[in-house]
């Protein structure tokens, strides 16, 4: 291959200028990134340096003003909640990818498509909202209070839908064409071709994105917060109302100070590592894949 | 402008054995004499066929003989890949391609409604210009498709697998590796598995479009020589840019010639008359090199 930074072209003063700008842009970028995690360090040490970090799940419950740090209901629901999310959003995701793109008509695929950006543009306010108004009360006749686990669990999952579907479209998109008609020339069904040789071609693609979407439900604040209840406490069913990581800051930071703050800083600091794990399990992913390597 | 030959042509590769009667349509690949006989397994007659509005062949007959190998030569663009792609029904995939004409495999018409395409498309194999092997593993890539099929029997999957591997030459290279990803092989072995996950179908029929033209010259022979062990055994249509490849290998040779309108068939007959006195002139500048 060649590489585009050690190429022959000769650089002129307007390349020149060009390169230090872009440079100076992508590291500003990546110093925002940096200084947030350092930021978030920082902030939560005063805590951090007087009590274990071992405490934060281990505390008897979140009393951060009487010394109680226990986020593990917080973290508990935070992951329910997702993996509920990922576990309807995956299936119909990769579905719907699969049928506008194999099965369905052209002008249906197209208008398909503009549907599922749209769901993808929608405010997460704008989520909470319906979720709040139509959902809640709706599950509240069969189980109150309503507000619940399940709720955000059905609003987390409309609202990941969408990258797991569009992901899921590209990585398929990308697959040759001469993949298909081969699979069609030895004589495949369509399912099979999709089975067994178009679904392992886009599965890097396909489980980046699932990836991508976890992260998202993850860190979903404001339609959480309106629709999950906001009680802390391990769930022990469905209907229990919950309060996630995230809502958990947005609910709190407002009147928090001292250790309570750093806490709430501590919490962030949980989030961003389940997420960058998610990341680092991308590229991970994506540097193993066994089968597909050229 | 078919072309009818009345007299027995024998593949150049029988060392003077002769075609039995019933025994020359398929036999694995080491057993028995190549045979090619005379005796259409595909008759084309009238074939056109158009993208939309835009014309791509126009008036083609032809008769694919049986066993023998028979290649499709003519510059870029010409329409044999659209011809080779008719034979089995590939351009159902294709929008907007429409198909006039008869084509018709051991008597059947294939584009009767209501024909099993998948039938079809495993008596009628195909080998692409790139090699495409699925992103699975060599031993998944051959069985998969035999699977499909309805092959289940680990035993006779088995089977199958060690005799087309062998056939084509990559048993030995690959046989402590069968569950290493086929996307590792090289182009070379890639196509070879290609041809072999083909084979895997028995097909009666084997297209090829241009099989060697993405490999490296050292490759590209031994996928060559591997289409010619394929005498006989198998109908081969190969799409080639290569004349001397053509010339080497191929039985019969029909020269593609774009007109003002649509590619056609120009010339059809047996390689060495072909090669040695051709009947049309565009034929003559093509294989001399003067047109094309």
């Amino acid at each position: 291959m060649i590489s585009s930074k050690r190429n022959t072209l000769s650089l002129s003063t307007a390349d020149r200028r060009l390169g230090a700008i872009l440079g100076l842009l992508a590291v500003t970028a990546a110093m925002v990134a940096v200084s947030i995690l350092f930021f978030l360090i920082d902030e939560s040490r005063p805590l951090l340096n007087r009590i274990s970090p071992a405490r934060l799940i281990l505390d008897a419950s979140w009393h951060p003003t009487q010394g109680l740090y226990d986020l593990s209901p917080m973290l508990s629901a935070t992951l329910l909640a997702s993996l509920g999310a990922l576990l309807l959003a995956v299936p119909v995701g990769i579905g719907s990818a699969l049928f506008g793109r194999y099965y369905a008509a052209a002008w249906l695929t197209a208008g398909y498509r503009r549907m599922i950006e749209l769901l993808a543009g929608i405010p997460s306010v704008v989520y909470g909202f319906w979720g709040l108004t139509m959902l809640a009360p709706w599950i509240g006749r069969f189980e109150p209070p309503g507000v619940s686990l399940l709720t955000a669990i059905l609003v987390l999952a409309i609202m990941i839908l969408p990258t797991v579907a569009l992901t899921a479209d590209a990585a398929l998109a990308a697959v040759p064409q001469s993949r298909h008609r081969c699979a069609a020339a030895l004589g495949l069904s369509r399912w099979t071709a999709i089975s067994g040789v178009l679904l392992p071609s886009a599965r890097k693609g396909i489980v980046s994105g699932i990836l991508l979407a976890a992260a998202r439900a993850v860190g979903e604040t404001m339609a959480v917060l309106m629709v999950a209840g906001n009680v802390v406490q391990h769930p022990h069913g469905l209907f229990d109302p919950v309060r996630t990581l995230a809502a958990n800051i947005a609910l709190e930071m407002a009147y928090a100070g001292g250790d309570h703050r750093a806490a709430l800083f501590a919490s962030g600091l949980v989030l961003l590592c389940i997420v960058l794990i998610l990341a680092g399990t991308v590229q991970w992913y994506k540097a193993r894949d066994f089968y597909d390597q050229k | 402008m078919k072309t009818s030959l009345p007299f027995a042509e024998r593949s150049s590769h029988s060392t003077g054995s002769t075609c039995p009667d019933a025994a020359y349509t398929l036999g694995e690949l080491h057993a028995g004499a190549p045979c090619c006989v005379p005796e259409p397994v595909i008759t084309v007659e009238n074939l056109s066929l158009n993208y939309g509005r835009k014309p791509a062949l126009e008036a083609v007959s032809i008769d694919i003989y049986r066993g023998c190998i028979t290649a499709l030569i003519g510059p870029s663009g010409c329409g044999k890949t659209s011809f080779l792609s008719a034979l089995n029904r590939l351009t159902d995939m294709i929008a907007g391609c429409r198909i006039n004409g008869t084509i018709r495999f051991e008597g059947h018409d294939i584009y009767e409604p209501g024909n099993d395409v998948r039938q079809l498309r495993r008596d009628i194999g195909m080998i692409f210009q790139n090699p495409t092997p699925f992103p699975l593993s060599i031993r998944r890539n051959i069985e998969l498709p035999l699977r499909e099929h309805g092959i289940r029997k680990q035993a006779e999957l088995d089977e199958r697998i060690y005799q087309v591997l062998r056939d084509v030459g990559l048993w030995d290279e690959v046989k402590d590796r069968l569950n290493d990803p086929a996307m590792a092989l090289s182009g070379g072995q890639q196509q070879r598995l290609c041809i072999a996950r083909a084979l895997a179908l028995r097909p009666k029929v084997l297209l090829m479009d241009e099989p060697c033209s993405a490999l490296d010259p050292i490759s590209s022979g031994m996928v060559e020589d591997l289409i010619q062990s394929l005498a006989g055994r198998y109908t081969v249509v190969i799409v080639t840019h290569n004349l001397a490849q053509a010339r080497r290998i191929a039985n019969y040779a029909g020269l593609f010639w774009v007109t003002e309108r649509a590619g056609q068939l120009i010339e059809f007959g047996r390689c060495r008359q072909i090669f040695a006195q051709p009947a049309h002139e565009l034929t003559a500048a093509y294989i001399s090199g003067a047109r094309g």
